[in-house]
């Protein structure tokens, strides 16, 4: 975060007065505590076993219903989780901030999945628009096929669509991996901040459009670059790490990677601080 | 005649080894990142915890930490912690190496620690406003 009220050398903004009014205050200084003890998860979640399996039928539940019923699972150690007969309802199995093995038996609506921090997912059908939206941690796979939004403002983790999806995957995308087996829509990675997508097959118009930073690997035909988003030449590195994710992705076994096309960001674009309203506001 | 020697200091760490461009000069603050975020890790410098940590969680990688790394703030090593917004300053005490990939799993580890710590500053919020 920005303290410029520390530094000593003014610069020619600091002398105009810019910075006095919106950028002081806002450094958050924590120190790390080194006798911290192992941990491995977060505050007020729960320990849950792996070996521990239960089933719910969620037919007769609303959404409200069923995520309440897998929190409640969670706190008597139930680590696997399958649910039953999902029919495509919306919003089943957000804000888990747990280890946890989640099977879906069946297809999932409109943003499925999201906020999640930690658990391994399955889907053994389709997803709807905004598949896993803001999540943080942990493994999601989709075996059919995805709608739009898939993995939008994305944080981190590893978002795995073994068919197809739709139009602004990834937009947003502030970290976490991307992959998808089949074709992607249009303005794929629109405004991606960080972190990677990996599309196997076919990627529609504006690819990148606006990119921020973050990395693109693509398989097949592009149909156009968006704004600012360019060619990189691959590295051993990003085959490397190409062919690790495919193989947890469970997919591509026998893809080669060599031939895929590396996209990331011009930089052209990069004029985004602080000051830029409070020298607006000046002009004017 | 021989030039003088330029002996202007140059900033210490990655903060001060990218040139500044004549916007960044004017405002005063770095434009994009300071270290590359795109920087894959070395699966072959993962630390004793950090296996640990994959193993109970039941991932197959580094999962999320894949996009952790070693930043600064304000010329300290620091880690973002996106739970709290704000960055984790390393206390002086703590060594560390030179290499990028090394450093970024020592971040990885801390950024772990400090989350899942009782001490985490979120844990009062959760106490005061978590809903179930």
């Amino acid at each position: 975060m920005a303290n410029i009220k520390n530094s000593t050398k003014k610069t020619k903004a600091q002398s105009m007065g810019m910075h006095t009014e919106a950028l002081t205050g806002k450094t958050q200084q924590k120190f790390f505590n080194p006798d911290e003890a192992e941990n491995f998860f977060y505050w007020g979640t729960h320990d849950v076993d792996f070996n521990k399996r239960t089933e719910i039928d969620v037919k007769d539940m609303d959404c409200n219903e069923a995520n309440k019923k897998i929190d409640s699972l969670m706190s008597e150690g139930y680590g696997t989780i399958v649910i039953k007969n999902p029919q495509g309802k919306h919003s089943l199995g957000v804000g888990i901030l747990n280890k946890l093995n989640l099977i879906f038996e069946g297809s999932l609506g409109y943003f499925g999945i999201g906020s999640i921090d930690g658990p391994i997912v399955r889907v053994n059908g389709r997803v709807g628009w905004s598949c896993a939206e803001n999540m943080m941690a942990g493994k999601v796979v989709i075996e059919k096929n995805a709608g739009s939004c898939f993995g939008a403002a994305i944080r981190g983790g590893d978002l795995i669509c073994k068919g197809s999806v739709g139009a602004r995957t990834g937009i947003d995308q502030k970290g976490g991996s991307i992959i998808v087996g089949g074709d992607a829509g249009a303005f794929t990675g629109f405004m991606m901040q960080r972190g990677r997508i990996v599309i196997l097959g076919n990627v529609g118009i504006n690819l990148g459009d606006s990119m921020y930073d973050g990395t693109i690997y693509v398989g097949g035909k592009i149909g156009s670059f968006g704004s600012d988003a360019v060619k990189a030449p691959m590295t051993k590195n990003d085959m490397d790490w190409l062919k690790r994710k495919l193989k947890v992705a469970e997919i591509g076994s026998d893809f080669d990677v060599s031939k895929m096309t590396k996209v990331v960001a011009g930089k052209k674009l990069w004029n985004y601080d602080a000051l830029e309203p409070t020298e607006k506001k000046g002009a004017i | 005649m021989a030039k003088k020697k330029n002996n202007k200091k140059q900033t210490k760490g990655q903060l001060g080894k990218k040139k500044e461009t004549a916007r960044e000069k004017m405002i005063g603050q770095t434009i994009g990142y300071r270290y590359d975020v795109n920087l894959l890790p070395d699966y072959k410098k993962l630390t004793p915890f950090l296996k640990k940590y994959i193993e109970h969680m039941g991932w197959d990688d580094l999962n999320w930490l894949e996009d952790v790394h070693m930043g600064y703030e304000e010329n300290r090593p620091a880690v973002f912690d996106r739970n709290a917004n704000g960055w984790v300053t390393i206390p002086k005490k703590i060594k560390l190496p030179d290499n990028q990939q090394d450093r970024d799993m020592i971040a990885r580890e801390l950024l772990v620690k400090f989350q899942m710590s009782p001490n985490h500053p979120l844990v009062d919020l959760k106490k005061a406003y978590r809903k179930f």
